[in-house]
């Protein structure tokens, strides 16, 4: 009897990022990707969105928007490969690519919304 | 109503053949009739060399998987009507060495299904002046619709992750595993887990579902597969956040 | 006498079929499986299309603008179109499989599938009200 898979952890994340793809993700692609840019309504100004985006709420959720969708990503497509192009002898290099992209994805994620300003100097302000 | 149909069989007679080929035969159209009547007849009448299973021929053996016009079928449930106007291709089950015509070798199947321990597992069993093991209908209930399978292979011919790679453990054995980890009498299910959360156990599925189109005993292989998925990783987060836990 | 010969069991050559690298089409299942799977790249780029919104909003008005324009553009249009089929065939595939991994029994009865999903849309359209909102009005 072999000790257990670690995989349940990495089917844990492929499904939490399901969860959050299929429930927000066709609205966030009709609002921005097609409503605004074809005119079907008018999209927020620039001060509005940077105001809202600001908002420590909204940074969590935009980063578990960013974050757990590429996690799901990388799950489902390691299978792909492993299964549609049958190269098994590639294993690791998929499972690097694949993890290893989406880690990026997080990590760049993060440093975007830390650094919509204003979040540093309201930590500095605080500190003082 | 035309009152023949072709049957298109694959043969294969190890032998002499390097490859399989197909040989055709004309066969009565009766409205009743099932493939498998079709290749009785045959194997009566025009060639007695045809070799293929069959026992029971109501659905209830699972000995007479083939593939049927591409899809896998039970060849005693499969009526000659719903196959007009043919030819009907008749073909081995997929996904397993062909050993002769329409006869296939199932012992990975065989091996893998007494690898997950389909039996009840008890720490201690309950010597017989202790009485029976009594189950409520709501137990029964709730491992039922996995103890219908017949073991028929249906499954493991749609799975194409079984056809990609033969060492997953397939959609019967894992069913059936979950038959027994499901049923209140049996207390194996840690052990089953640990042969059965592996990369070519239950995580190499994903989820195609195909499996359990197929099965015609609605035992939904698929469905028993995520369930146990979505078990061994609440197991796992909690060995992992409490493992001070009964494991 | 000198002993039997060695006996050398009779084994037949069994014939195993190669799996074509286009399994995938011959099935309609297999294909739906595939472009389901599939769909997990377009879940990606909008995350890249996110990314790039959020470089541009911390960029200032200027780059936001550019953004706004760039997203019309009309490659970007058709992208953006295919990605949501995509991504809507995603939601619904996922909401309609998620009840036959999450079989919850209350009272000795499993809870049915439609009732399951249909708590799942409920969601999903709660979810993408609230964001609307959040976004347009408020």
């Amino acid at each position: 009897m072999g000790k257990r898979s670690n995989e349940p952890f990495l089917w844990g994340l492929f499904s939490a990022g399901g969860v959050v793809a299929a429930l927000l993700m066709p609205i966030h692609l009709l609002l921005f990707g097609l409503a605004f840019p074809l005119g079907w309504l008018d999209p927020p100004a620039y001060e509005r969105a940077l105001a809202v985006a600001r908002h420590p709420l909204a940074r969590i959720y935009l980063f578990v928007f960013c974050a757990a969708p590429l996690f799901h990503w990388a799950h489902r497509f390691r299978f792909t490969l492993y299964d549609g192009l049958q190269i098994k002898h590639l294993n690791d290099l998929i499972f690097v690519f694949c993890y290893g992209g989406a880690i990026g994805g997080t990590v760049l994620a993060g440093y975007l919304l830390w650094t919509l300003s204003e979040l540093l100097p309201w930590l500095l302000a605080w500190q003082i | 109503m035309a009152d023949t149909i072709t049957l298109e069989v694959a043969r294969y007679n190890p032998e002499s053949d390097a490859e399989p080929r197909f040989q055709s035969y004309q066969v009565p159209f009766r409205k009743d009739w099932v493939v498998l009547d079709a290749l009785n007849y045959i194997k009566d009448k025009l060639d007695g060399s045809l070799t293929f299973r069959w026992s029971c021929r109501m659905g209830i053996c699972g000995s007479c998987g083939m593939t049927v016009n591409g899809e896998p079928k039970l060849t005693c449930a499969t009526f000659l009507s719903g196959c007009l106007p043919g030819p009907v291709r008749v073909e081995p089950l997929q996904n397993f060495p062909v050993v002769r015509d329409l006869v296939i070798e199932m012992s990975d199947f065989l091996v893998k299904l007494s690898q997950v321990r389909p039996w009840i597992m008890r720490e201690r069993e309950k010597p017989v002046w202790e009485g029976e093991y009594r189950q409520t209908p709501e137990a029964l209930d709730a491992y039922k619709q996995y103890s219908m399978c017949i073991n028929c292979l249906l499954c493991y011919a749609a799975c194409p992750v079984y056809a990609l790679d033969p060492s997953f453990a397939g959609p019967a054995a894992i069913a059936l595993a979950q038959r027994y980890n499901l049923d209140s009498r049996d207390q194996g299910s840690e052990e089953r887990m640990d042969i059965l959360s592996q990369h070519d156990g239950i995580w190499a599925c994903t989820f195609v579902g195909e499996c359990s189109v197929v099965c015609p005993k609605n035992v939904d292989p698929a469905g028993a597969i995520q369930r146990y998925k979505v078990a061994a990783t609440t197991e796992w987060f909690k060995s992992f956040l409490a493992p001070w836990g009964s494991r | 006498m000198r002993g039997s010969p060695a006996y050398t069991p009779y084994h037949p050559r069994w014939h195993r079929r190669k799996v074509s690298t286009y399994w995938w089409l011959e099935r309609w299942a297999y294909l739906r499986f595939v472009l389901r799977e599939l769909s997990s790249v377009f879940v990606a780029w909008l995350v890249v299309l996110t990314l790039l919104q959020l470089r541009a909003l911390g960029r200032g008005p200027e780059a936001w603008a550019d953004f706004q324009v760039w997203l019309k553009s009309p490659l970007l249009v058709a992208l953006n179109v295919v990605s949501f089929l995509f991504v809507v065939f995603h939601a619904v595939t996922w909401v309609n499989l998620t009840p036959r991994a999450l079989a919850v029994r209350v009272g000795g009865r499993r809870i049915p599938d439609w009732l399951i999903a249909g708590f799942n849309y409920a969601a999903w359209a709660a979810a993408s009200a609230f964001v609307t909102w959040v976004v347009v009005g408020g």
